[in-house]
C-alpha cells in the first residue's frame, strides 16, 4: 500500500485571547501523518496537545497556517463540506466519552450513519457489527449512564468508526479510565488501526500509549520538541520529564 | 484542489422526530419543569385576560345596579387592566425565554458532539425546534385552560350563576388562541436563539463551553 499523507499541517499557529492578552498556544506546527499510522501527540498539560488535535480534526480553525486532510485544505471548505468531512472521513474519541446521553449504545453508533444517509435498518445492522467488534454485542440497548467508563469508551470507538473513516482522532482516550481499562482501550485502538488501516492520532500523556504508537510527536510550549519512531522510544521512556505534574 | 469532498448529509424528519421524542421522555423531569414554567406564565397571562373578559361581559350584559357599580370607576379599572396585562405579558415572556435558554445552553456539549459526528447546523436547530414546539404547545394549552378555569371559579363565587349566563365564549376563545400562540412562539424563539448560537460555534468551542 502506498504511504500517502492523510494529514499535513504547515506552520499552524493558534492564539486565544485571554481578555486582551493574546495567548500563543501553538507557535508553528509542521507535521505529516501517513495513512494507517498510529501517532501519539505527547506533552505536558498546556503544551497545546488538545488544541493541535482540534486543528487536525477540523474542529477549530488555525489562526495562521494550513491544515490539509487527505490533501484538502480544510480552510477552503464551507460548512456543509466540513460537516461531511467530519461525518465520513474523521472519527472522534474524547476523554469524557461524549456519548449522547439520551440515546442507547446502538443509537449512538447509528447516528453518524443516519447523517451519512443510511436507512435506519441498514444503520442498525451495521452498528450491531461495530459494537460486536468492540465487545459490546450484549449491551446494545443500554444507555450511556448504564455503562462503565471503559464500556462507554468502547461505544465511542464504535461510533468513531461508524462511517469507516480514514482518520480516528482520540483526545486523551484513557484519561478518565483506570490502568487496566485504559490498556484495553489502547489495545482495541491498535487492533482497529491494524484491521481497518485507519490512521489513529491520539493526544495524550498516558505513557502506556508509547508501546503501540508508530511515531510519537513530543510537544512543548506550542512547538514540536521532537518526533520519534517506535524503535527509539523504549530507550527514552526512562527520561520522560514532567509527566507526574501532567 | 478539492477532491473527494461531497456535501450530502441528511437527517430524515422521522429520525429527528424520534430523537426529539426520546429526548423529551428521558429528560422527563426537566421537560416537566420547562413545560411548567411556560404553563405558569401563560396561566397568569390568561387569568388576567379572562378577568378582563368577564368584567367587560358583566358591564355589557349584567344587571343595571352591577353595571352602575362597575362603571363608576371605569377609567381607573381600564388603566389597571392595561397595566396588569402588560406586566403579566412581561413576566410570561421573561419566564419562558429564560427556561428555554437554560435548557439549550446546558446541552452545549451535546451539540458540539453532534457536530463532530457530522450534524449540520440546521439538524441541531431542527431538533431543538421540535422539542421546544412540544414544550410550548403543551405548556401554553394547559396553561390557558387553567387560567380560564381559575378565574371562572373566582367569578362564580363572587357573582354566582350570573357568570354562566353571560360567559363571554367568543372573547375567551380568542384570548386562549392568542395565549397558546404566544406561548408556543416564545418557546420556539427562546430555544432557537441559543440553539443557533451553539450550532454555529466551532465544535471544539461548543464542547469546551461551560455553563
Amino acid at each position: 500500500m502506498a504511504k500517502e499523507a492523510i494529514v499535513r499541517t504547515i506552520g499552524v499557529k493558534k492564539n486565544f485571547m485571554l481578555g486582551k492578552i493574546p495567548l500563543h498556544v501553538l507557535k508553528g506546527i509542521d507535521i505529516e501523518i501517513l495513512k494507517g499510522e498510529y501517532i501519539s501527540i505527547m506533552g505536558p498539560s498546556g503544551s497545546g496537545k488538545t488544541t493541535l488535535f482540534n486543528m487536525i480534526g477540523g474542529l477549530d480553525k488555525p489562526s495562521e497556517g494550513k491544515v490539509y486532510i487527505d490533501e484538502v485544505d480544510i480552510a477552503q471548505l464551507d460548512a456543509y463540506e466540513l460537516a461531511w468531512l467530519r461525518c465520513r472521513k474523521i472519527g472522534y474519541i474524547f476523554q469524557t466519552f461524549n456519548l449522547i446521553p439520551v440515546m442507547t449504545a446502538l443509537e449512538n453508533v447509528m447516528l453518524p450513519m443516519i447523517f451519512a444517509g443510511l436507512t435506519t435498518d441498514e444503520a442498525r445492522e451495521k452498528s450491531k457489527v461495530h459494537l460486536e467488534a468492540v465487545g459490546l454485542g450484549e449491551r446494545l440497548n443500554h444507555k450511556p449512564f448504564e455503562l462503565s467508563g471503559g464500556q462507554q469508551q468502547r461505544v465511542a470507538i464504535a461510533r468513531a468508526l461508524a462511517n469507516d473513516p480514514a482518520i480516528v482522532l482520540a483526545d486523551e482516550p484513557t484519561g478518565n479510565l483506570d490502568l487496566k481499562t485504559g490498556k484495553e482501550i489502547i489495545n482495541l485502538l491498535r487492533q482497529m488501526n491494524k484491521d481497518k488501516n485507519v490512521s489513529i492520532i491520539t493526544a495524550t500523556h498516558d505513557l502506556k500509549m508509547l508501546d503501540v504508537s508508530d511515531r510519537v510527536i513530543w510537544l512543548r510550549d506550542g512547538l514540536i520538541e521532537r518526533v520519534e519512531d517506535r524503535e527509539n522510544i523504549t530507550i527514552k521512556v526512562g527520561e520522560v520529564e514532567g509527566e507526574e505534574g501532567g | 484542489m478539492v477532491k473527494k469532498i461531497e456535501k450530502q448529509l441528511k437527517l430524515p424528519f422521522k429520525n429527528a422526530l424520534q430523537m426529539s421524542i426520546a429526548n423529551l421522555k428521558i429528560r422527563f423531569g426537566r421537560s416537566i419543569i420547562i413545560t411548567m414554567s411556560i404553563l405558569l406564565g401563560i396561566a397568569f397571562l390568561m387569568s388576567i385576560l379572562a378577568t378582563n373578559a368577564f368584567t367587560n361581559a358583566l358591564i355589557d350584559k349584567g344587571p343595571e345596579e352591577l353595571k352602575a357599580l362597575l362603571t363608576a370607576d371605569l377609567a381607573e379599572v381600564r388603566t389597571k387592566q392595561a397595566w396588569l396585562v402588560s406586566l403579566s405579558l412581561l413576566v410570561c415572556v421573561v419566564g419562558i425565554i429564560n427556561a428555554m435558554l437554560m435548557s439549550v445552553t446546558e446541552r452545549s456539549k451535546e451539540i458540539g458532539t453532534m457536530k463532530c459526528l457530522g450534524a449540520l447546523d440546521k439538524f441541531i436547530v431542527e431538533l431543538f425546534l421540535l422539542e421546544s414546539f412540544a414544550h410550548g404547545i403543551l405548556g401554553s394549552f394547559v396553561g390557558s385552560i387553567i387560567g380560564v378555569l381559575i378565574i371562572t371559579v373566582v367569578f362564580l363565587f363572587q357573582y354566582g350563576m350570573l357568570i354562566i349566563r353571560i360567559f363571554p365564549v367568543l372573547t375567551i376563545f380568542k384570548y386562549m388562541l392568542f395565549t397558546i400562540f404566544l406561548g408556543t412562539f416564545l418557546a420556539i424563539v427562546g430555544a432557537l436563539y441559543p440553539a443557533s448560537v451553539s450550532a454555529k460555534m466551532e465544535p471544539a468551542e461548543a464542547i469546551r463551553r461551560e455553563v
